[in-house]
C-alpha cells in the first residue's frame, strides 16, 4: 500500500535552481510540496555540493530558503515509472519508493552534449561540467594538467573553478568563433556584464583560443595527451585530464515519458509553464537551454501557476522574456561547426554502453534499424549520451521513451509486478 | 583536518574526506578502471552526474551502481572491474 505520508499536492522532479524556485513558490500556497532528485544533495549540477559549501551568495540564499521552508526533499531517488496517474515509482540505493502527487513540476535540467572523437572513451577524458561535478564531489585537482575544451559558457566557468582548486589549466579551446559579438551584445543584460567581468578576472593567465578544438586523445589505458586543431595548425599537449563538453542538451526523457509534447527538441509549455498534459508543468533547461537566471524565473512561475497563484506568476513574465532573449543569443553563439562532424573515425566508439563504432552506426538511416542490428543506444544510458551526438552527426531523430525511464533493479520490477497482480486480484 | 571516512576499494583501504563520492574514492585508489566496456576497454566517469553510467561499480554487493551519485560511508566495500 502507498504510504499516505509520501503523497504531495505538488511534487517537483529535480532539485536544481528551477526545481528549488518552483518548490518555494508552490509552498507559499500552504500546500504539501516535495522535491525528488536523483542526486545526493539539492542544488542540481550548477549548485552541486553547495549545501555544505556554497559557491556563490545566490546559491547560499536559495538553499537556505528551501532548507527552512516546509519542503520535503527526497534525495538519491530516480523516478522510473508511473503505474497509475498520480503515483510515481522511484528507485533509491536502499530500494523502491512510491510517491503520490496531485500536480507535477518537471525541472529535470540539462546534461552536456558529448561528441565522439578518437580517444574520447579513455579514462581521464570527462565532460567539462562532468569534471567539475567530480571535483565538487571530492576529486583532488592540485597540480593536475588540464585542458578545457568544447563549446559554451560552461567552459569558462569550469576553467575558473578548476583553477581555484589549484589545477594547472593549460588551455581553454572553444570551437565557436563569434565570442566578440557575443561580448558586445551583453550591454542589454547588466547582471551578465558583471558576471563576465568577474569571470575574466578569475581566468586571467589562462590561455583561451576560439576556433579551436580537440581532434583526438591518446594514451595507454588512460589519457596522456591530446591533439588540438586551430585553423591549419595541429599540435599535441600532454595533460592529466581533458574536460570536454559541447554546450547542453535538455533532459526531456521524463517529460516525454509523461506524454508531454516537445517542440524543436524541448518541452513545450504555455505562458504559465504548463505542458500539454493537464496538471504537469515544466521549468528550466528542459524547456530550452537558458541558464541559471531564466531557470529560477521559470521555476517560480511554474510553482505559482501549479498552485493557483496566477497573479504572482504573471508578475514574472516580463523578466522571463528578457532572459529568454539572452538565451537565444547564447544558443546562436555556441552553434556547432561542421568540422566536428568529421572527427569520428570508422573505429571511433559512438555508443559507449554497447561499444558501437561510428562505421557500424552510420550504415543505418535511423535509430530503429541501428538498434536492431547493433544495440546502439540500448545500453544503460538509453541513448542519453550517443543520442544527441548521433542527432548532430547523422541527423537521427530521438525515439519514444518507455518505462522504466532509468534502468531499474530487477528486484524492484518484480515487486512492481507483484503489486499489480495483487491489485488485479 | 576535515572528518574522513574509510572504505575498501578492491580490498584496499582508502581514506577520503567526508562527503566524497564513491567515484572520487575509486579515482584516488588508483584502480585501473571503474568498469570494462563490452569489448574490455577501461572506462571512467564522463558526465559526473549519473547519466552516462560509465562510473558503474559494485558497492556492498550491489552491481551496476553509479559511483558518482553515491556518497562514501565508513566500511563500504567497493569492487571495480580490474
Amino acid at each position: 500500500m502507498n504510504n499516505p505520508g509520501d503523497t504531495y499536492d505538488v511534487l517537483v522532479i529535480g532539485g536544481g535552481p528551477a526545481g528549488l524556485a518552483a518548490a518555494l513558490s508552490a509552498q507559499q500556497s500552504g500546500l504539501r510540496v516535495a522535491i525528488v532528485d536523483d542526486n545526493p544533495g539539492l542544488g542540481g549540477q550548477i549548485w552541486r555540493g553547495d549545501q555544505h559549501k556554497p559557491g556563490t551568495p545566490e546559491a547560499a540564499q536559495w538553499l537556505r530558503r528551501v532548507a527552512t521552508a516546509q519542503v520535503k526533499f527526497i534525495s538519491g531517488a530516480y523516478v522510473y515509472e508511473q503505474p497509475e496517474p498520480g503515483l510515481l515509482l522511484a528507485e533509491t540505493f536502499e530500494g523502491r519508493r512510491e510517491l503520490g502527487y496531485q500536480k507535477l513540476i518537471l525541472a529535470t535540467g540539462a546534461r552536456e552534449r558529448f561528441l565522439p572523437f578518437p580517444g574520447w572513451t579513455l579514462p581521464g577524458v570527462a565532460g567539462a561540467g562532468g569534471l567539475q561535478a567530480l571535483v565538487k564531489s571530492g576529486l583532488p585537482m592540485a597540480g593536475k594538467k588540464i585542458v578545457v575544451a568544447g563549446t559554451g559558457p560552461l567552459l569558462l566557468a569550469v576553467a575558473a573553478y578548476l583553477q581555484k582548486q589549484s589545477a594547472n589549466v593549460l588551455l581553454i579551446a572553444e570551437q565557436a568563433s563569434q565570442l566578440l559579438s557575443f561580448g558586445l551584445s551583453l550591454w542589454r543584460w547588466p547582471s551578465k556584464i558583471f558576471q563576465a567581468i568577474q569571470l575574466k578576472r578569475e581566468l586571467a593567465g589562462i590561455r583561451h583560443l576560439t576556433n579551436c578544438w580537440v581532434e583526438s586523445a591518446h594514451g595507454d589505458n588512460r589519457l596522456q595527451r591530446i591533439t588540438l586543431r586551430h585553423g591549419q595548425k595541429t599540435w599535441d599537449v600532454a595533460c592529466d585530464y581533458l574536460a570536454c563538453g559541447f554546450h547542453l542538451v535538455p533532459n526531456v526523457e521524463v517529460a516525454v515519458f509523461f506524454g508531454c509534447e516537445l517542440q524543436e527538441g524541448v518541452v513545450q509549455v504555455d505562458e504559465l509553464q504548463a505542458t500539454t498534459v493537464p496538471g504537469i508543468y515544466c521549468a528550466g533547461e528542459a524547456t530550452g537551454i537558458g541558464g541559471l537566471e531564466l531557470s529560477l524565473v521559470e521555476g517560480q512561475i511554474a510553482g505559482f501557476a501549479a498552485t493557483n497563484q496566477v497573479q504572482q506568476a504573471r508578475a514574472l513574465f516580463a523578466e522571463r522574456d528578457k532572459l529568454q532573449q539572452f538565451a537565444n543569443l547564447l544558443n546562436r553563439t555556441f552553434a556547432l561547426r561542421d568540422e566536428l562532424k568529421r572527427l569520428p573515425q570508422p573505429d571511433t566508439i559512438v555508443c559507449r554502453c554497447e561499444d558501437v563504432s561510428f562505421a557500424r552506426a552510420e550504415k543505418y538511416p535511423e535509430w530503429r534499424a541501428a538498434k536492431l542490428h547493433t544495440r546502439c543506444g540500448m545500453g544503460p544510458c538509453q541513448g542519453r549520451i550517443c543520442g544527441p551526438a548521433l542527432e548532430f552527426l547523422l541527423h537521427w531523430q530521438p525515439e519514444s521513451v518507455r518505462p522504466p525511464v532509468f534502468p531499474v533493479k530487477v528486484g524492484n520490477l518484480i515487486r512492481d509486478a507483484g503489486s499489480l497482480i495483487e491489485q488485479e486480484q | 583536518m576535515p572528518d574522513t571516512v574509510m572504505l575498501t576499494i578492491n580490498g584496499h583501504p582508502v581514506i577520503v574526506p567526508d562527503g566524497s563520492s564513491v567515484a572520487t574514492a575509486v579515482a584516488i585508489s588508483g584502480a585501473m578502471a571503474f568498469r570494462r566496456s563490452v569489448h574490455g576497454e577501461p572506462r571512467a566517469p564522463l558526465c559526473g552526474m549519473g547519466i552516462c553510467f560509465e562510473c558503474r561499480v559494485t558497492i556492498n554487493g550491489q552491481s551496476h551502481t553509479r559511483s558518482c551519485q553515491i556518497v562514501c560511508q565508513n566500511g563500504m566495500d567497493v569492487q571495480t572491474d580490474e
